[in-house]
């Protein structure tokens, strides 16, 4: 079966005409080009695919489409505004939080919708938010850090 | 492309009966909630169908109301992100707790109640890819001959590995389920069964729709055996709730991630007042140790399972019932 879905991905309204078993990282990676998401392990456990829907982090490499239509869906792409990064995006990149950068779209995308939700988190509510994305790279300190320097700022 | 999903239809009823009557009318239609344990199984080929039964757009299932004589009533689709923020909810402490270990933040935001006392068993040899079973052989729970695990036996082994289930059965929790022949209610306690094939006490078109619980009282709590500190299914998980009673202490166990169901274990006998409670708590390890089974299903020894859980079932006894850690000494597991 197929359906015509309307998203807003990120800010821009979207219409398609989508088999009812296509995944949300497909539709953003091979229809959108947003190739910023990430596929890492293809079945719910690494969270490199999250993004945002409406405001909330969810994993797209588990979500059908389908079950997204009239939604909000946030990619890494739409996180930079009139030409700057958003401020989690800058922690990140000069904190060191990214190396080989694999992780790290899904890696924002979790720290953003726990900031808009708590400003202030201590160390280890960010531990437990990004608690579902893993770093093969292994630089959790960093990350971490990266994500207290954008609360920090965001919150100034 | 991802490892693409087998072609289905996604229906989306708004009510109960329209779920109920979308899984009548399409024999081997699955009723799908958050999707994280369902749409991995179907990207791995281990369940398939030729139609999906929405369960999210039906509003009736997404609250949490007070229920009959001061209880609960939680309905299925409430997700654990949730439960996990419920005032109500936190009279029963053992719930929230095993809620908040369920997987990660990302997948609790929708993975619901329901989805997670239905879903599969897990196993080593059976929650891996396609090409991974197949050059197996496969195995006796899903197209195969026989059991990777018991070669010898006839059944499907396979852990039931769902951590709130436990959680809610020390709290005396029911389901409230719906099916072609109307609503009925049953324990949870004897919902699942002991076969890792077919451990879920559902009937064809059936749907769980809410979890009723009785009013709050014993202290409770729970933990989990895992390698990591998240997204880790239990390796074995105890819940114990306790109830002062006129004859001393009483416990209620249940476990989970040992067995094909989860058990409920009652203690028979009290702890009375002035009696020798490390005595007391050894017994109890010792009963725990007797009840549980677990089989070479995961990468944990079954033994070093045995154990660590019913050490855990001994501390979380201790804590419950106001008494200090034994040997605080004693490593996490
Ligand atoms: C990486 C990873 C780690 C995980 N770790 C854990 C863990 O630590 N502990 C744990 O318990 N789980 C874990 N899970 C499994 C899963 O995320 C949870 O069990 C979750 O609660 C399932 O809920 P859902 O709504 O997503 O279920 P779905 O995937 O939608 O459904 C699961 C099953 O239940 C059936 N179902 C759903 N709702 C109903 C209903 N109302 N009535 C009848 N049948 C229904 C579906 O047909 C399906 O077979 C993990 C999953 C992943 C991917
Ligand atoms: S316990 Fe045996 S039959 Fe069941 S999933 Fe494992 S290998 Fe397969
Ligand atoms: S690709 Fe989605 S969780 Fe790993
Ligand atoms: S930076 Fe390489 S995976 Fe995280």
């Amino acid at each position: 079966m197929k359906r015509i879905v309307s998203l807003e991905i990120n800010g821009r309204t979207v219409e398609e005409i989508v088999p009812d078993n296509m995944l949300l990282v497909d539709l953003l990676r091979d229809r959108q080009g947003l190739t910023g998401t990430k596929q890492g392990c293809d079945g719910g456990e690494c969270g490199a695919c999250t993004v945002l829907v409406d405001g909330r982090p969810r994993l797209s490499c588990i979500a059908l489409v389908a079950g997204c239509d009239g939604k909000r869906i946030e990619t890494i792409e739409g996180q930079a505004k009139g030409g700057h990064l958003s401020a989690l995006q800058r922690a990140f990149h000069e904190n060191l939080g990214a190396q080989c950068g694999f992780c790290t779209p899904g890696m924002i995308l979790a720290a953003e919708g726990l900031l808009r939700d708590n400003p202030a988190p201590d160390e280890d509510e960010i531990r437990v938010a990004l608690g579902g994305n893993l770093c093969r790279c292994t630089g959790y300190v960093k990350i971490i850090e990266s994500v207290q320097v954008a609360a920090a700022e965001m919150r100034s | 492309m991802s490892e693409a999903l087998p072609e289905f239809q996604l229906l989306a009823p708004a009510s109960v009966d329209e779920a109920v009557a979308a899984l009548g009318a399409n024999p081997g239609a699955l009723a799908s909630a958050g999707g994280t344990d369902l749409i991995v199984r179907l990207r791995k080929g281990l369940s398939e169908t030729g139609t999906l039964v929405d369960l999210g757009g039906i509003a009736a299932l997404n609250d949490i109301t007070p229920g009959a004589g001061g209880g609960l009533r939680i309905g299925a689709g409430v997700t654990l992100a949730a439960l996990a923020k419920s005032a109500p909810l936190a009279e029963y402490p053992a719930i929230p707790r095993a809620v908040a270990t369920v997987a990660g933040p990302t997948h609790r935001e929708v993975a619901t109640l329901g989805g997670n006392l239905c879903q599969d068993t897990r196993c080593v040899y059976y929650n891996q890819s396609h090409w991974w079973r197949q050059s197996n052989g496969f195995c006796l729970k899903y197209r195969g001959e026989i059991c990777h695990v018991a070669p010898k036996g006839n059944r499907c082994r396979a852990a039931f590995s769902g951590d709130i289930a436990p959680a809610l059965m020390v709290h005396g929790a029911s389901l409230e389920i719906a099916g072609p022949d109307g609503t009925r209610h049953l324990p949870l306690a004897e919902f699942y069964h002991e076969d890792g094939a077919a451990h879920l006490g559902l009937n064809p078109g059936e749907i769980v729709v809410a979890v009723l619980l009785p009013p709050p009282g014993p202290v409770s709590d729970y933990a989990k055996v895992r390698v990591r500190a998240a997204v880790d299914y239990p390796l074995a998980g105890i819940a114990v709730a306790c109830t002062q009673a006129r004859e001393g202490a009483r416990f209620t166990l249940a476990i989970t991630g040992t067995n094909s169901a989860p058990m409920l274990v009652d203690i028979a006998d009290a702890l009375a007042e002035g009696a020798d409670a490390d005595a007391y708590f050894a017994a109890l390890e010792k009963q725990v140790q007797k009840a549980v089974s677990p089989q070479r299903t995961s990468t944990l020894a079954p033994h070093y399972r045995r154990l660590s859980v019913s050490a855990l079932a001994a501390r979380l006894a201790r804590q419950t019932a106001g008494f200090a850690p034994e040997d605080s000494q004693r490593p996490e597991p």
